[in-house]
């Protein structure tokens, strides 16, 4: 026998591994809405598993938890159960020798916390007052209910108009959303449970990619009312396009020359080609939607003209005021914020930054579409400056590994101290203290000095992304509730006391994502169809293709290509490929069609009208 | 040195020592469970948790070292929170049928709970059981077990035979027979550490005491006792009575008061031992036989199995004589039984041994003429002697020292120190010298073989008989013995005769000995024994007048044919399971 041996795992071993990942996707697909009582005693089975069986605690005492759970589920417990798994748990978390038991006793306790009224609820009514929530995930999940699985089995058909009619039911933005939407559909798609969730944003693009132009449905008769939206971007548009198939007649004001908003303004066109753009609201446009262009609120028009002169009113501004670093030369040539950066780059008058040094600050998707585009601009050394690690950033992960394949140096653990200016009084660097990494609050890594020395980044550009606001000002004096820079609307998108206005998207959220301002923009123009006496539906009349039966075995997701870096930077053209139409009906096939199957063919598995 | 507080008081200790040593050197006791020092320092039970001042969760007193400026509470309301759920928590497994416990009164977790006034449990009672052969000589019952790992450690530690382990992950983790065997399958030693290391009734050895009563009660059969020399220097323990209080004559009125019709003291066939493994070994030693491996002493049954199953190929080496238990049998069953006219069927011969091994070498078989049977009928271990005196209601202060029987009553020095490690080698050596020289020795002359303290594994020496020189090694505890043997069979040294004993310091370590938790008594134990040779009045096994009668009247010389019929055993006659690959 030899000394020492390498470990070879053996067939059982790999095949638990295999389904710990298996379990991991489960858990990522999970449902929510489920009963947090159950829940909890699952995972209690699971870390109990895990136990060594060495100390008391964790070998008897989640044993003792899990027996107290079940009765507490099988309506046999009593407050004082409750009383004595807290006790239990807290006694766990206290004297378990290792984190197997420490850390699953917390999961307990915080769940008899967090959670206290499922458990009582349990002990009171003998049952489980939980039902079933997400019937279609995609769609659960998805702001705006788009009828994912119906829009996929028509995209692997071919029937692409199709697709895009049965999209703009939820919302007017497909090709947009097609390029950019950040997907929370994928999250749990119940796909994850087989292999990898459905590339539903890359099928969204196909079907935008290859429908051609596709005429709005007709608007019903014309109702006389008037509405007035301000603010160009997603939502207003959205509600817009809604409104005025509902027969109410829009104007929309917008302070800049074109529509769009951030679409336009904001994201850069490598990611978001302005023409394609222009899809979505030349289709919205022809819905009748009247626009009035540089026509900013607070300035050129107030809500109060607007409350005299429309039937209704949609403030939808965005969120397009930088938040400051808050430092001494911040105001100094050279210093700009990312908003006004990415705004001149989408007015068509672009900074030049050939051969310059710029540095960004900040870690969102707003920071990686400034980078990106300071090295379309010519930048010589481009860096992210982000006081925590890559893992905390905020932008996707495709949007970093993005930024990092054009060439963008990330510097993190920086956090920037002070602005340094040269004689002329423009920027010449940021001084940054290094930080260490610390413990974790509210669910994130916080930072602290690490007491090494201050490092100096040198730029001729220093570019702030650290967040955006709105101008809030002009809506408080005209009596619209505002609180920490949004304006506070009632679930409907409107006020109690100010009838007519309503208010919706970023203004309201703060920065968000285009769909979740798609979806406000949903919730607010049936709001004021029903102010203004309506009750309209949408609808569309697409048939929607049965589901095949085939088995579906485990198939890698499709994920869309890019241009080569070293090409795409020379340009601002779209960076992303779409699918092939081969891949597109593979991917299509993929989908579990949870419509058919599950839960989804006994309720809430499609909402044909809202 | 370090200087920190514990419960308000400014300790100092030296740096190195655990929170509860150093609690304990000022009266601070912090309660325990699993720990066992040295052996089982593993923070399993969670009751020694104590509160470090500035920290969410508590840390075990046993195996965490005294910090400069630790601040420490033992008794705060969150530890006794903690202390008190994870003690309600073992005892929710735990079957808390005290009152029919062998340990009760004798239970470290029966005196936690009480400590910590635990009078109901919060939990539902879970129990495991699992299947158990309760013919076998050591059983577990799963039921009790506490999980603290003790035995494991002990078998694997101190006995280096591995014959316990955790088995089973998660919530089905429990205390197991190894390679998935079950007890009968597995090369336990039967030592019985285990069980005197267990802080709960989870482990004991099969009670044979009602059998013994019903011998007792069979007017056909005549009961016929040994007390075999460690278990004077224990008996006592558990009945309170006081060292020099607790005498050999107590053991013997007690067993007549029980009923048993003749009594006699193993050291009389400890003497008859060395007569014959004596005379054996010299035999081998002077034709040259141990010169490149030693003869072994045979009369530990621990060590029988631990050599069957471990090192077979050495089997050979032991001496072929019985044990002082096996050869009193014999002899009850021939030469006693002829002298008081019985004949052996009717003689139930039952020896009182501090051991549990005992009980599986009586299965030894005897075949004497028309006789087909065993030397030893019954074996009860010291704790059962005492059970049995309880049961019987004797009073330990009305017991009275009682001579044993005629015929085979005079027993020496040499004998009684059997009980102790080294004096199998010291008995023989002096009876050898004699045999050798034509003279005693100085009756001293051989105590370096002795054990020097409770930790002493090895002792070595070499003595002169005559011209020859003997190279002796004396053992105890079965993780030495095999550490003595890869060394010998390396050929790293070699010795002519060596002494081994299953349990660390000897019989009187042994594992059907009163216990007590955390502590080892082997060699106080063993001074009693050694106090009682100094003062005996014969100190050499050649000279017991009884031994020498024996053998003018049945079995002539030592190795005699008589003898070897008798007195001596073929170890091949049996099997034993031999140790695991």
């Amino acid at each position: 026998m030899s000394r020492l041996e390498m470990p070879t795992p053996s067939r059982s071993q790999l095949v638990i591994e295999q389904l710990y990942k298996e379990l991991e996707r489960r858990i990522e697909a999970s449902p929510p809405g489920l009963c947090p009582v159950d829940i909890t005693r699952a995972f209690l089975e699971l870390c109990h598993a895990q136990t060594c069986g060495k100390c008391a605690p964790c070998r008897i005492g989640l044993l003792q938890l899990k027996h107290l759970i079940t009765d507490v589920l099988n309506g046999k417990a009593t407050m004082e159960t409750l009383t004595l798994m807290e006790n239990t748990a807290l006694s766990i978390m206290e004297s378990a020798d290792c984190a197997i038991g420490h850390e699953a006793a917390r999961m307990v306790y915080q769940s008899l916390i967090g959670c206290r009224d499922d458990y009582e609820q349990h002990i009171r009514v003998g049952r489980c007052t939980c039902t079933y929530s997400q019937p279609v995930p995609c769609v659960t999940l998805c702001p705006a209910h788009v009828d994912i699985p119906g829009y996929i089995a028509l995209v692997r058909e071919g029937r692409h108009a199709d697709a895009i009619r049965l999209i703009r039911k939820d919302n007017p933005f497909p090709t947009t959303c097609g390029f950019i939407c950040e997907h929370p559909c994928e999250a749990r798609c119940r796909r994850n449970m087989v292999d990898d969730a459905i590339n539903i944003r890359g099928l969204k693009r196909v079907a935008a990619d290859r429908a051609g132009h596709v005429p709005p449905p007709k608007n019903a008769p014309s109702t006389g009312k008037t509405v007035a939206v301000v603010g160009g971007g997603p939502g207003g548009l959205s509600a817009a396009y809604y409104l005025q198939l509902m027969g109410h007649q829009v104007t929309v004001f917008e302070m800049l020359p074109q529509l769009g908003g951030m679409l336009r303004y904001g994201i850069p066109n490598y990611r978001l080609p302005k023409d394609r753009l222009d899809d979505d609201i030349q289709a919205i446009l022809e819905t009748g939607v009247q626009v009035e262009y540089g026509k900013r609120i607070g300035r050129d028009i107030t809500i109060e003209e607007l409350r005299k002169n429309y039937d209704a009113v949609l403030v939808s501004i965005g969120a397009s005021t930088d938040k400051k670093l808050g430092m001494e030369h911040e105001d100094a040539p050279g210093v700009v914020s990312a908003v006004e950066f990415l705004r001149t780059v989408g007015q068509g008058e672009p900074m030049d930054l050939n051969g310059q040094e710029v540095a960004v600050v900040g870690g969102g998707n707003v920071s990686m579409d400034a980078v990106r585009t300071a090295v379309r601009l010519g930048a010589k050394k481009v860096s992210i400056v982000y006081r925590r690690r890559v893992a905390d950033m905020t932008a996707l992960p495709a949007e970093i590994e993005g930024a990092m394949a054009e060439g963008v140096e990330i510097r993190t653990l920086q956090a920037p101290a002070r602005i340094e200016t040269d004689e002329n009084g423009h920027v010449k660097g940021l001084w940054t203290t290094p930080q260490m990494i610390s413990a974790i609050r509210d669910g994130r890594a916080s930072v602290k000095a690490s007491g090494e020395e201050e490092q100096f980044i040198p730029c001729t550009t220093l570019i702030v992304a650290v967040g955006q606001s709105i101008e809030t000002k002009h809506f408080q004096e005209a009596g619209l509730p505002v609180e920490r820079g949004k304006i506070l609307t009632e679930n409907s998108g409107g006020f109690s006391d100010i009838p007519g206005v309503f208010a919706g998207g970023d203004c309201a959220t703060g920065p968000a994502t285009v769909i979740k301002a798609i979806a406000a923009a949903k919730v607010v123009a049936a709001n004021i169809d029903e102010y203004l006496g309506y009750n309209h539906k949408i609808t569309c009349d697409v048939e929607i293709p049965e589901p095949d039966l085939a088995d579906k075995s485990p198939c890698g997701r499709v994920e869309l290509t890019e241009r080569q870096a070293c090409e795409r930077i020379r340009d601002f053209e779209g960076v992303e490929n779409c699918m092939t139409d081969k891949e597109a009906c593979q991917e299509a096939g993929r989908c579990l069609r949870c419509d058919h199957f599950g839960f989804g063919l006994f309720k809430g598995g499609r909402e044909k009208v809202w | 040195m370090v200087n920190l507080t514990i419960d308000g008081l400014a300790i100092r200790a030296p740096k190195g020592t655990t929170i509860m040593e150093a609690a304990a050197q000022n009266n601070i006791a912090i309660p325990k469970l699993c720990f066992l020092k040295e052996i089982n320092e593993i923070a399993a039970c969670r009751v020694c948790v104590v509160e470090l001042e500035g920290k969410e969760r508590l840390i075990t007193a046993c195996n965490n070292v005294v910090e400069e400026g630790m601040v420490i509470y033992t008794n705060s309301p969150k530890v006794r929170r903690d202390r008190r759920n994870t003690v309600q928590l073992i005892l929710s497994q735990h079957d808390c049928k005290c009152a029919t416990c062998f340990r009760n009164g004798n239970c470290a977790l029966q005196n936690i709970a009480s400590d910590l006034n635990i009078h109901e449990l919060p939990f539902e009672e879970r129990l495991e059981r699992q299947p158990w052969d309760q013919n076998f000589p050591l059983i577990r019952d799963s039921a009790k077990c506490i999980k603290c790992m003790r035995c494991v450690q002990i078998c694997d530690k101190v006995q280096s035979l591995n014959i316990w382990d955790l088995e089973g992950t998660g919530s089905r983790s429990t205390i197991n027979v190894t390679g998935h065997r079950t007890i009968g399958e597995a090369d336990c030693s039967l030592c019985g550490q285990c069980i005197t290391h267990c802080p709960v009734g989870a482990l004991h050895e099969r009670d044979d005491t009602e059998q013994v009563w019903q011998a007792i009660a069979d007017p056909k059969k005549v009961v016929v006792a040994q007390v075999a020399p460690a278990v004077r220097a224990a008996w006592g323990e558990q009945l309170g009575l006081a060292r020099e209080e607790a005498t050999v004559g107590k053991i013997m009125d007690s067993l007549k008061r029980m009923g048993v019709d003749y009594v006699f003291d193993t050291t009389f066939s400890a003497d008859l031992t060395i007569m014959e493994e004596g005379t054996e070994f010299l035999g081998r030693f002077t034709r040259g036989e141990t010169k490149e491996k030693p003869m072994f002493t045979s009369c530990c049954p621990g060590w029988i199995r631990f050599i069957k199953s471990q090192y077979p190929h050495l089997v050979p080496q032991l001496s072929t004589a019985k044990s002082p238990q096996q050869m009193f049998g014999a002899v009850m069953k021939s030469y006693f039984a002829q002298a008081i006219g019985r004949s052996p069927e009717d003689i139930y011969t039952l020896s009182i041994m501090p051991c549990v091994a005992k009980k599986g070498e009586r299965n030894m078989e005897l075949f004497d003429g028309e006789y087909a049977g065993h030397d030893v009928d019954a074996v009860l271990t010291t704790r059962e002697l005492v059970r049995m005196m309880r049961s019987a209601h004797i009073r330990p202060d009305t017991l009275v020292d009682r001579p044993c029987d005629d015929l085979m009553q005079a027993g020496s020095g040499a004998g009684v120190i059997f009980g102790a490690t080294g004096g199998v080698m010291e008995a023989a050596l002096r009876t050898a010298y004699y045999v050798v020289m034509g003279e005693n020795p100085p009756a001293d002359a051989f105590k370096q073989v002795r054990s020097q303290g409770q930790g002493t594994g090895v002792t070595t020496a070499e003595f002169h008989l005559g011209d020859a020189v003997v190279r002796t090694a004396v053992v105890s505890g079965l993780g030495n013995t095999r550490r003595l043997l890869e060394q010998i069979e390396k050929g790293e040294v070699a010795y002519d005769f060596v002494e081994v004993m299953a349990c660390p310091g000897g019989c009187v370590g042994g594992g059907g000995q009163p216990i007590h938790d955390g502590e080892e008594l082997a060699f106080e134990r063993g001074k009693n024994l050694y106090a009682l040779d100094s003062s005996a009045a014969l100190r050499f096994s050649h000279e017991n007048p009884d031994v020498q009668r024996l053998y003018a009247e049945y079995l002539g010389e030592p190795m005699s044919h008589r003898a070897h019929q008798l007195l001596h055993t073929d170890h091949n006659a049996w099997t034993m399971p031999r140790k695991q690959r």
